[in-house]
């Protein structure tokens, strides 16, 4: 049997797989060069980059928790100038086709950032962090109002000729509504879910296990949630959905492209194996082979219902 | 550049030193390799998804065969689940990580390991490399051992004696040596005016009384540090710690680390 086809495309990206990493999980790409072959992958999808770096949260910053663990990493990063001169040259060197996450706190962060990197060689698109639950102003109130999220998406989609993601947070009552604002702003894709607010107590000190005191949850613990919000989101927006949230394997990432992901982020996985999205990309050609599928298209959306 | 490996080891050996204090030897030729005293490996503790997370061991001696070994106390699930591996076993170990200690560059110095409960750990790897050295010819290389009970140091006591080194102890309960600090034996083995080096590892509190030590002689002293971490590799960020030379930073214990030079560390 021929191999079958990968290729997909997000809204005018265009990859030779779905297999992309989740941001935060993967550093800027270097970090994996040793263990994982960036040029193979989807997409890498860098830490989130702000426009001046940020030192991130006190420690205790991460804690384990049943199936998952919780992080308030305080969105640490090297901001955009040091991106672009530092982190972004050995991305090309690799051949990696590189998914910018972008993060502000104000609509005018969102739209210099998309400026910015829209004038850098080597940038496939830029995914919007309007979920990230760990910094107390700007991020959080995008992606919990359907209004916000509609302004900062239709903010970067003007700046920039770049495709563009909006990552969406859990953290709301109906994803489907904030989903619709985001394509409405002229969002190309949006990627779910973000981590999921929670938190964990000690219980002998009576203290928070975080510094935050409350953090984002991730890791197999979210899947099944994941999962019901991709397909909730993918019934409902016509533009394509990239699925995130507790993917481990294969089979985690095939659930997600049934029911109705276009591609998926693999995030905590990379922690505990470095080489989860080499692995599940060959997982997922071994499903497509094993069922006679000429292309992972076919799989998109293709949950049987009744 | 892919090189790096992250298939399963099989454990060659299962030892228990303590009540609940284990040691495993695991074949990992690429790590034994590449180590070097200081570093650290990630280890899973079990199959599946609970727990979760690898968790992070010092090397605590590879041989010449290609085996690595790692020293815990069982102090929670993690390692409650790898205190049950035995011999043929397998268990998953990635690495090298880290930076380790910097070995002494030929200047005359006597050199002292200090190593608090499981913080001895490197401390036995890095021996093995320093008697080696010829820059140690003619130095006195010693080694402070503490526990909170004697029968916790018997088999370490032992093989840091068969390396060589003069060796002293101190316990919590006064079962076996000085009965106290680690840190009371320095001065009884360390002579004020004496050139040394100091290499600790233990838990914080200890460390700051080695490095009160160390300032007030002016001894150049190496840390150990150990913080909860995802990843190991620079990814995660879980790992930091506060930066005392800029507080609009922080280190982080994976890369930076996990030894760091006694004046780059918070002590406060």
């Amino acid at each position: 049997m021929t191999q079958p086809d990968l290729r997909v495309t997000i809204g005018g990206l265009e990859l030779p797989n779905p297999v992309m990493t989740a941001s935060g999980t993967f550093g800027y790409g270097e970090e994996f060069a040793s263990y994982v072959n960036l040029h193979r992958l989807g997409a890498v999808v860098v830490k989130g980059i702000s426009l001046q770096p940020r030192a991130g949260n006190p420690p205790p910053r991460i804690v384990e928790t049943a199936c998952g663990m919780l992080n308030a990493i305080g969105l640490e990063n090297v901001g955009v100038d040091r991106f672009l001169s530092e982190k972004l040259p050995y991305l090309r060197r690799a051949n990696a086709r590189v998914v910018v996450n972008v993060l502000g706190d104000s609509i005018d962060d969102y739209r210099a950032l998309a400026e910015r990197l829209s004038d850098a060689e080597g940038i496939s698109a830029l995914e919007i962090n309007i979920s990230c639950p760990n910094v107390k102003k700007g991020g959080v109130a995008f992606g919990t109002d359907a209004k916000m999220a509609r302004a900062v998406t239709e903010a970067v989609r003007n700046a920039t000729r770049l495709p563009v993601i909006v990552k969406l947070s859990p953290n709301v009552t109906d994803i489907t509504a904030i989903a619709s604002a985001a394509a409405d702003g002229g969002a190309d894709a949006v990627s779910l879910i973000n981590t999921l607010l929670g938190m964990a107590i000690d219980i002998r000190s009576r203290r928070p296990r975080l510094a935050n005191v409350v953090g984002g949850l991730s890791g197999p613990a979210v899947k099944p949630v994941a999962l019901r919000m991709v397909w909730q989101v993918a019934r409902t927006v016509s533009i394509p959905v990239v699925g995130i949230g507790g993917i481990t394997s294969a089979e985690d990432a095939i659930e997600f492209l049934i029911a109705g992901a276009t591609a998926v982020e693999v995030g905590t996985a990379n922690f505990i194996n470095p080489r989860a999205t080499e692995e599940i990309l060959a997982g997922l050609i071994a499903y497509l082979k094993e069922h006679r599928l000429a292309s992972v298209r076919e799989l998109i959306g293709s949950l049987q219902l009744g | 550049m892919e090189h790096s490996q992250t298939r399963t080891s099989e454990v060659v050996r299962s030892e228990r030193l303590g009540s609940d204090i284990f040691r495993l030897t695991v074949l990992a030729p690429w790590i034994a390799e590449a180590a070097q005293p200081g570093q650290f490996v990630m280890v899973q503790p079990a199959d599946g998804q609970d727990p979760l997370l690898r968790r992070p061991f010092s090397i605590h001696q590879v041989t010449g065969a290609g085996a690595v070994q790692i020293l815990f106390k069982v102090v929670g699930r993690g390692t409650s689940l790898l205190s049950r591996i035995r011999q043929g076993g397998q268990l998953n170990v990635i690495g090298p990580f880290g930076k380790g200690f910097a070995l002494p560059s030929g200047v005359e110095e006597n050199i002292c390991l200090i190593g608090g409960g499981m913080g001895i750990a490197p401390l036995l790897f890095l021996a093995k490399r320093l008697i080696g050295r010829s820059a140690v010819v003619g130095c006195r290389l010693v080694a402070l051992l503490g526990a909170r009970t004697g029968s916790e140091l018997t088999v370490l006591q032992g093989e840091f004696q068969q390396l060589g080194l003069a060796t002293a102890i101190a316990t919590d309960d006064g079962s076996s040596g000085h009965h106290g600090l680690v840190t009371q034996l320095m001065l009884q083995n360390m002579a004020p005016g004496d050139a040394w080096r100091v290499y600790t590892c233990g838990p914080h509190p200890m460390m700051r009384g080695v490095v009160e030590i160390c300032q007030g002689m002016a001894w150049p002293c190496q840390v150990s540090l150990e913080t909860m971490m995802a990843c190991g590799m620079g990814a995660c960020l879980g790992c930091a710690i506060t930066n005392p030379k800029d507080p609009n930073s922080y280190l982080h214990v994976c890369k930076d680390g996990p030894v760091f030079e006694m004046s780059e560390v918070a002590w406060r």
